[in-house]
């Protein structure tokens, strides 16, 4: 699935990224590789998507958010 | 004493608290500069420590070393080509994880290495509990635990930094398993790298970077044909992270690592939509207020010390020197009422630079694009692109500078383009002098209308340009939110003295010089020394007036003013001042009259507006030049903004005065 709806507070772990090359190596680069555990702060219809992993936070904006597949965890 | 000089490149991630450390490390013995062929600032200092001198650079702020924008290809370049001794590496404890990755690749360049842990106070607070030693050992490096804040840790540091400098000869990087995959291929190539490109790089980062298909390496060592691997770059960034994930679970407990409780707390506030925008138009309409009231307070006492004292002390010394009248003349109007006219800005520009890194700093700002990005994405552009825009509000030199942070070229160019109709500080005294005549107690509303038009001008030509000239999908908004943090007034301190010291040598060289210029012009002609209205100025004003005549200031004295203004817009007032003698009568009754004989309200305000909209400085056309790299577009933006300018000023003019 990919993170469109994806609420605030679930946390889920990354598939793969299908994007551009850049923007790709540029999330990667801030960590967001295979495996790594993602949890939502929001996700409102207004503005970025946020994400907080591996200790810090990033706003990613709406076009790539379905771009991101994403596998949820289940607690 | 025999000294010892050596070289220390300073990298770490954005808000990892470089400058902080930076400034802990050097006090105020450093000077910006520019790198070699592009204009993204560079910064070095200079530490003396015992015997030890130590030139320590400042990197831009990075996330990785993999060349894809331009910082990390400053950096990367730095290292390699510059041969720094030692690589100091700030590193936020507090997000370990992801600042490792940088560190990794620091290390694996093959020089050697102090890690500065710093924000250790915030760590403790967090209950974030780190095994240094652990930590050393599988970097391979010193690790010191810093506050950069508190200046915790400095000595330490410098001893670290020095003892790896001596041991230099001796140091070998630590090889982070990257599974045997990559491990083959490293060894692989090891064996087949020509001599010259072994000895003067490390073969295993030259390995690595092969192994990611870098296409800067892949040319360095041109022999190697290998098959492009899409995949490839990303396995390496999954490999690292997983060697990064295993040495920090031998150092921390890292579910322990949470974010920041207090930023999420104010974040539930700040980015809440409802309320976030509704907070982020009062904290601009702060800036404004605090540039406008109390640096005009004390614009006012800057302003009485030139026109007043320092006018008539420097006439009362020149008179009794029995000086000509034209050299008084020459000084006081030309000079203290061309340069003072400017200097006479200085608090409001100092208040502006304040409340700009105060936003920055704190982290603010990229909340700010946050916010924006719903509304830049109207226009095609996405909310980074308005960090860009609010510096632009300081000075358009450095706004422009910092789209580099924008990564798709289309939407940096079209950043680029708009950011000059953001009214910077210089063209700030202008709104000043003619809203407090014409406007008399609106001032700042007419000011805050002025900014509000520029800001809705780049908004306009930003979707002008994305739906003509730069097609295309906008590039996603992708930004870190840094937790929030309270810089240090020392630092602030700093950073305001750097700008405002750029001012000040403007208004010590290039306003002085146009000052004379100016006087010059404007008192002689072919015959020698002539009233102002047979002068050459006036001539030349002549000749181009009739291009204002239809925004309603077809005079002289403004055209010339506004021409010269293209030289730096702080000489538009300098001008006015010189040409209707405001320096000496500070009175403010005797100023109302002459402006309002050459101008009415709704002219002034048309004035204003091209003001705020016309051709960029010549500064901000440099910048555009080496930025966009092409003449043509340097070209466009100047010809397009004055045609810009001159048609809004023709319209509010002419509609104006409809219904004024
Ligand atoms: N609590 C705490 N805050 C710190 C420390 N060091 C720096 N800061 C704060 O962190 C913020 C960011 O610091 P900067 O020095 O501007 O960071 P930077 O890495 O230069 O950031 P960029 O200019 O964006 O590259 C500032 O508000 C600093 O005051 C520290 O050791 N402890």
């Amino acid at each position: 699935m990919s993170l469109t709806h994806a609420k605030k507070g679930e946390c889920f772990t990354l598939e793969y990224i299908e994007s551009g090359n850049r923007a790709k190596r540029k999330l990667q680069d801030m960590g967001l590789t295979p495996g790594v555990k993602i949890c939502v702060v929001s996700n409102s219809s207004f503005g970025p998507i946020i994400l907080e992993l591996r200790g810090s936070r990033i706003a990613l904006g709406r076009g790539l958010v379905d771009k991101i597949a994403v596998r949820r965890i289940d607690e | 004493m025999n000294m010892d000089i050596f070289k220390i490149a300073l990298a770490g991630n954005p808000n990892s608290g470089k400058t902080t450390l930076f400034n802990a490390l050097t006090g105020s013995n450093h000077y910006v500069g520019n790198w070699a062929g592009v204009t993204v600032e560079k910064k070095e200092g200079r530490i003396q420590f015992a015997e030890h001198i130590m030139d320590i650079v400042d990197l831009p702020g990075i996330y990785s070393l993999s060349p894809y924008t331009l910082e990390e290809k400053i950096s990367r370049d730095f290292i390699l080509r510059e041969n720094p001794d030692v690589v100091l590496n700030i590193v936020d404890a507090t997000s370990l994880e992801r600042s490792l990755y940088l560190t990794l690749q620091l290390i694996e360049l093959g020089k050697p290495v102090i890690v500065a842990l710093n924000m250790m106070d915030e760590a403790k607070k967090k209950n974030i509990e780190l095994d240094l030693q652990n930590l050393s050992i599988a970097l391979g490096v010193p690790v010191v635990p810093i506050v950069a804040l508190k200046k915790e840790g400095i000595e330490k540091l410098m001893q670290e930094i020095i003892d790896a400098h001596h041991n230099k000869a001796s140091y070998r990087p630590v090889k982070f398993n990257y599974g045997d995959e990559v491990e083959n291929f490293v060894k692989e190539v090891e064996l087949k790298l020509p001599k010259n490109l072994k000895e003067q790089y490390e073969s295993r980062w030259i390995a690595l970077k092969l192994y990611e298909r870098d296409r800067e390496i892949q040319n360095l060592v041109s022999p190697f044909e290998m098959e492009s691997d899409l995949e490839s770059p990303d396995r390496m960034a999954n490999l690292r992270y997983k060697a990064i994930g295993d040495i920090v679970n031998g150092v921390a407990a890292l579910e322990h690592i949470k974010y920041d409780i207090s930023t999420d707390r104010i974040d539930k506030i700040i980015l809440n939509p409802w309320i976030g925008l509704p907070i982020f138009g009062i904290v601009m309409w702060v800036v404004f207020f605090l540039t406008f009231s109390v640096g005009g307070y004390f614009a006012d006492k800057v302003d009485t010390f030139f026109s007043v004292y320092l006018s008539n002390g420097i006439s009362a010394i020149l008179t009794f020197l029995q000086a000509s009248d034209w050299m008084i003349s020459l000084v006081v109007d030309g000079i203290i009422g061309g340069v003072g006219g400017v200097l006479t800005f200085v608090p409001n520009i100092a208040i502006i630079f304040i409340m700009i890194s105060l936003l920055e700093d704190t982290g603010y700002m990229a909340r700010a694009a946050y916010l924006m990005d719903d509304i830049m994405s109207k226009v095609g552009l996405n909310g980074k692109a308005f960090i860009s825009m609010i510096l632009g509000f300081g000075c358009n030199v450095p706004a422009i500078m910092a789209t580099r942070t924008i990564e798709n070229e289309n939407d940096r160019m079209i950043a680029i383009l708009i950011n000059p109709f953001m009214s910077c500080g210089a063209r700030f005294p202008i709104y000043v002098l003619f809203s407090s005549v014409f406007f008399p107690g609106n001032e700042t509303a007419v000011t805050f209308s002025l900014y509000i038009l520029g800001i809705a001008m780049a908004m306009l030509f930003a979707y002008i340009f994305r739906k003509t000239l730069f097609k295309g999908e906008k590039s996603p908004f992708i930004m870190e939110l840094p937790p929030y943090r309270f810089p240090k007034t020392s630092d602030l301190l700093i950073h305001i003295w750097e700008k405002v010291k750029g001012y000040l040598i403007k208004a010590g060289t290039v306003i002085f010089a146009a000052s004379v210029v100016i006087w010059v012009v404007l008192n002689f002609n072919t015959t020698g020394l002539v009233d102002i209205t047979e002068s050459f100025g006036a001539t030349i004003g002549r000749f181009i007036a009739p291009i204002f005549k239809p925004l309603g200031f077809g005079t002289w004295q403004s055209a010339l003013s506004l021409i010269s203004g293209i030289v730096a817009k702080e000489i538009v007032v300098a001008n006015t001042s010189i040409i209707y003698g405001l320096a000496e009568n500070a009175g403010n009754a005797e100023v109302m009259a002459v402006l309002s004989q050459a101008f009415s309200k709704v002219s002034a305000y048309a004035f204003m507006v091209f003001v705020l909209l016309y051709t960029p400085c010549v500064g901000v056309i440099g910048v555009i030049k080496r930025e966009t790299n092409s003449w043509k577009w340097t070209g466009f933006s100047v010809l397009y903004q004055f045609l810009v300018a001159w048609i809004m000023a023709f319209l509010f003019y002419n509609v104006g005065q409809l219904i004024f």
